[in-house]
């Protein structure tokens, strides 16, 4: 299909100024130049969880799988072993993959599977209502821990590169440009993609204020530098007071999940064969 | 009848599983039908392990008590089994470590001789069993060559000299029947899904599935199929409606802690329709259980796991044949209706090994939903009148194919109005009716025994075999559903036509098939039930139904 409405009818239920819309838009206009690049929009897929984030299954008008809360990953996975001709994007919420499903998060790094993991880290649940995530500072005060939280937040960062991740990422939904030029690459990876994506929470936590004078984008850096890239990873924990970086952390090349796994189909007949065969050696 | 009955024990580690094999396959080759039952506790090394393998000239799938042949790998094994030994029982022993009456094999003396390692010893045990039981040498011969992947010639020679030593005590005449293939529930259940299409098996190991994942990932190459092992049964199922949702055919396999795990996929895939079979192999509940030990206490858990309405498949066969047709079926009807298809078996189905006649890998009828016939744009979830929307793959042209765990439009976009909500539930529930009257076209209720007597033992799964057993015996009718889900209330009505005294027979505690038939109008008479992680014994399941028939 060429000249695709990109955008579905569906109508959009995101609040004002949630940068949910900065990651919709920057989605779009990937998709856009990819079609203008002469490739198919047919073989792409949106994964999505559940979450104010999973709502964009619903709002772009690709191939998705809207799944549950914390499963956009084994689906994701599955998809790309399935037809590993498929450029898999799976938009996952800090929720979504960092509490219920950060299993399936470590095992995707883990294995290298060639899918693009976007997290739209806002920090808090918001489709809830308002409670912490794995990201929320400590001392966060969310309608589950009214009196704050007394635990701190984990890395994401430093979680994917010690998990094995093969191309690492942070984007911020106030900087479009960079958010752009992660995800395009994340795509072109040949490999695990994560990109954090510190996303504002228009409504539970609209942090723009925090985040727009500590941020910078990552120069003269060595993407490949396994050290170097942990150095920058930690230099801003979640929590505490400190520059926040942005851009590629850490990028290599390593064999893929979907390369190592993929199997010859066999014809039907044959199968039935292989069955029959099976059994003489039974006997 | 001829009957021969062995039981080969030893400690966690000695082999005992795959010497069972090998004294199955002599029986086999001396022209019986085999059954051969495992029993070990849940360790590597150490406990007590056995095998008992039983021949018969009829088709089984259960032991009896009394044995021909105790073959005793160690000294508990002798404790363990004397109760299942008579006066004719021949008891074959490694010498070294037993003693006892009958036949003493001096097992690390051959080993020493002939230079062989340890691990060769069940040979001279084997070899020593053939001669006790006058099975001829040119049958261990071919046996072992077939059958023993390393070193043949180095274990026939240990096998050898026990069969030279040893005396014929026990004649086991020769069966009528040609060899034939024996295999394991599993085994039986993974070559049915191969022959209904199976394109890629997930699974996370747990006791007694693990065993179907180790022979697909085994044969996979030679199947053309996927395996993948993934980080838990959470993992599998989303894994499997990912791959089904790309169009691959895909399974999944694991026992009832695992199988809670997969409730809220199995809830996805009925919302979303994406098709799917589910391997389930009970083990004795509730949580851990006894991880190696049997049960049928999940029908009620399989029929209603995951929240929500949406129809579903739940087949249990009774034995390896049934297994391997059954499973082919349910891998059919899970693509023709988009809906969850179940292949519930429990641990003595699952690792039990069983002669197959190669005549029972019948051509399975394919079945498929329709495919979208390609005029955009494609409605995911178009409400037919069948309700089984046409299928298109990401990939195809000009498809946009959105599938959706939230309640969806036929575009699969979500929506929460109440028309639309209604409608869904409507089209996904006709699926439900096709499925039922698909289902009346296969025989999914098993009668066997005296087809007109009046007392009939009602059971389903593996204990079909011990109720064949009894009612031969005893002249009674067999009743087994086969077909669970979606009930087959006309064709069971049928089947205990005239049956005065319909004795439910079921191996958990609280009769789940004779509840589940009550709710269809059909109400069990007597219930025997055994809910102790071991499957009936005919000696004790003949003196209950004869009480109950008094």
């Amino acid at each position: 299909m060429t000249g695709r409405q990109i955008i579905t009818d569906a109508q959009n239920t995101w609040c004002p100024g949630c940068g949910n819309f900065s990651i919709q838009h920057t989605l779009k206009n990937i998709l856009t130049e990819r079609e203008e690049a002469g490739k198919s929009l047919d073989d792409v897929v949106l994964v999505s969880g559940i979450g104010c984030h999973a709502k964009i299954a619903d709002y772009l008008n690709i191939n998705s799988f809207y799944s549950i809360h914390g499963r956009t990953i084994p689906v994701a996975t599955a998809i790309k072993l399935g037809n590993p001709r498929l450029t898999v994007i799976c938009c996952s919420g800090d929720g979504d993959s960092y509490a219920e499903g950060l299993d399936h998060l470590i095992f995707a790094a883990k294995r290298n599977i060639d899918i693009t993991v976007i997290i739209h880290d806002n920090r808090v649940y918001g489709l809830t209502t308002g409670q912490y995530t794995p990201t929320s500072p400590l001392g966060f005060k969310g309608k589950s821990t009214p009196s704050g939280t007394a635990e701190y937040p984990f890395n994401p960062v430093e979680l994917m590169l010690a998990s094995g991740a093969s191309y690492v990422a942070r984007g911020y939904t106030k900087n479009m440009n960079l958010l752009h030029n992660l995800i395009s690459e994340g795509i072109a990876h040949r490999g695990f993609a994560f990109i954090d994506v510190l996303q504002i929470c228009a409504t539970f936590f609209p942090a723009a204020d925090y985040y727009t004078p500590r941020v910078y984008e990552l120069s003269d850096h060595d993407r490949t530098n396994f050290e170097s890239a942990c150095k920058k990873a930690r230099e801003w924990d979640y929590n505490s007071d400190s520059p926040i970086a942005l851009g590629t952390f850490f990028q290599r090349s390593l064999p893929c999940f979907d390369d190592t796994m993929t199997v010859h189909g066999i014809e039907p007949k044959d199968r039935q064969q292989a069955v029959r065969d099976l059994l003489l050696t039974r006997s | 009848m001829k009957n021969v009955s062995v039981l080969i024990g030893g400690k966690a580690g000695d082999g005992i599983n795959s010497a069972g094999a090998l004294v199955a396959q002599l029986l086999n080759h001396i022209g019986y039908n085999i059954y051969l039952y495992f029993d070990y506790p849940s360790l590597i090394r150490g406990g007590h392990n056995f095998a008992i393998i039983r021949g018969s000239e009829q088709s089984i799938g259960t032991c009896w008590k009394t044995l021909d042949f105790l073959l005793a790998l160690n000294r508990e094994t002798l404790e363990q089994h004397r109760d299942n030994c008579s006066s004719d029982t021949a008891i074959i022993f490694n010498a070294d470590l037993v003693k006892s009456a009958g036949q003493g094999i001096p097992v690390k003396e051959i080993l020493t001789d002939e230079h062989a390692p340890a691990i060769m010893g069940n040979s001279a045990i084997i070899g020593g069993f053939a001669k006790a039981a006058g099975i001829e040498w040119d049958v261990v011969e071919g046996v072992f060559k077939s059958y023993i992947p390393k070193g043949v010639e180095l274990n026939l020679k240990v096998a050898k000299r026990a069969y030279n030593q040893l005396e014929t005590v026990h004649p086991v005449s020769k069966g009528s029947r040609s060899p034939c293939p024996l295999l394991t529930g599993n085994e039986a259940i993974g070559l049915g899904m191969v022959n209904g299409g199976l394109d890629v098996y997930v699974s996370y190991p747990m006791t007694p599935s693990s065993s179907l994942l180790h022979f697909l990932a085994e044969q996979k190459e030679k199947f053309g199929i996927m395996v993948v092992h993934p980080e838990n049964e959470i993992a599998v199922i989303l894994m499997a409606l990912g791959l089904a949702y790309t169009g691959k055919r895909s399974a999944v396999g694991t026992s009832g802690g695992g199988f809670c795990l997969m409730t809220e996929g199995l809830s996805l895939a009925g919302m979303a329709e994406l098709p799917l079979t589910l391997v389930v192999s009970q083990r004795t509940g509730p949580s851990t259980g006894l991880p190696t030990y049997t049960g049928q206490s999940d029908l009620h858990f399989v029929l209603h796991a995951g929240q929500g309405e949406y129809p579903r498949l739940i087949v249990a066969p009774g034995d390896a044949v049934e297994a391997l047709y059954w499973s082919a079926v349910a891998m059919n009807m899970a693509w023709k209706f988009q809906v969850p298809a179940f292949i519930l078996s429990d641990k003595t189905l699952s690792e039990g090994t069983y002669s197959v006649d190669p005549a029972a890998v019948s051509d399975v009828r394919g079945a498929d939903s329709p495919r979208w016939a390609g005029t955009a744009p494609y409605f995911r979830y178009a409400d037919v009148p069948s309700g089984v929307s046409p299928l298109a793959f990401p990939g195809t042209k000009d498809a946009v194919i959105k599938v959706n765990s939230y309640a969806h439009d036929e575009a699969g976009i979500t929506i929460e109005d109440a028309h639309t909500v209604g409608q869904m539930t409507e089209k996904r529930l006709r699926k439900g009716e096709l499925l039922t009257e698909e289902m009346r076209g296969y025989t999914g209720v098993n009668v066997s025994g005296m087809h007109d007597a009046s007392t009939a033992l009602f059971c389903w799964g593996s204990t079909k075999g011990v109720c064949n057993e009894i009612a031969a015996l005893l002249g009674l009718r067999v009743v087994q559903p086969v077909v669970l889900s979606p009930f087959p209330t006309e064709q069971l009505k049928k089947a205990i036509a005239g049956v005065r005294s319909l004795i439910s027979v079921e191996e958990n505690a609280t009769a789940q098939l004779a509840a589940l038939a009550e709710r269809h109008g059909i109400i069990a008479d007597e219930k025997i039930l055994r809910y102790d992680g071991r499957p009936f014994l005919p000696d004790d399941l003949l003196v209950k139904v004869k009480e109950m028939m008094i």
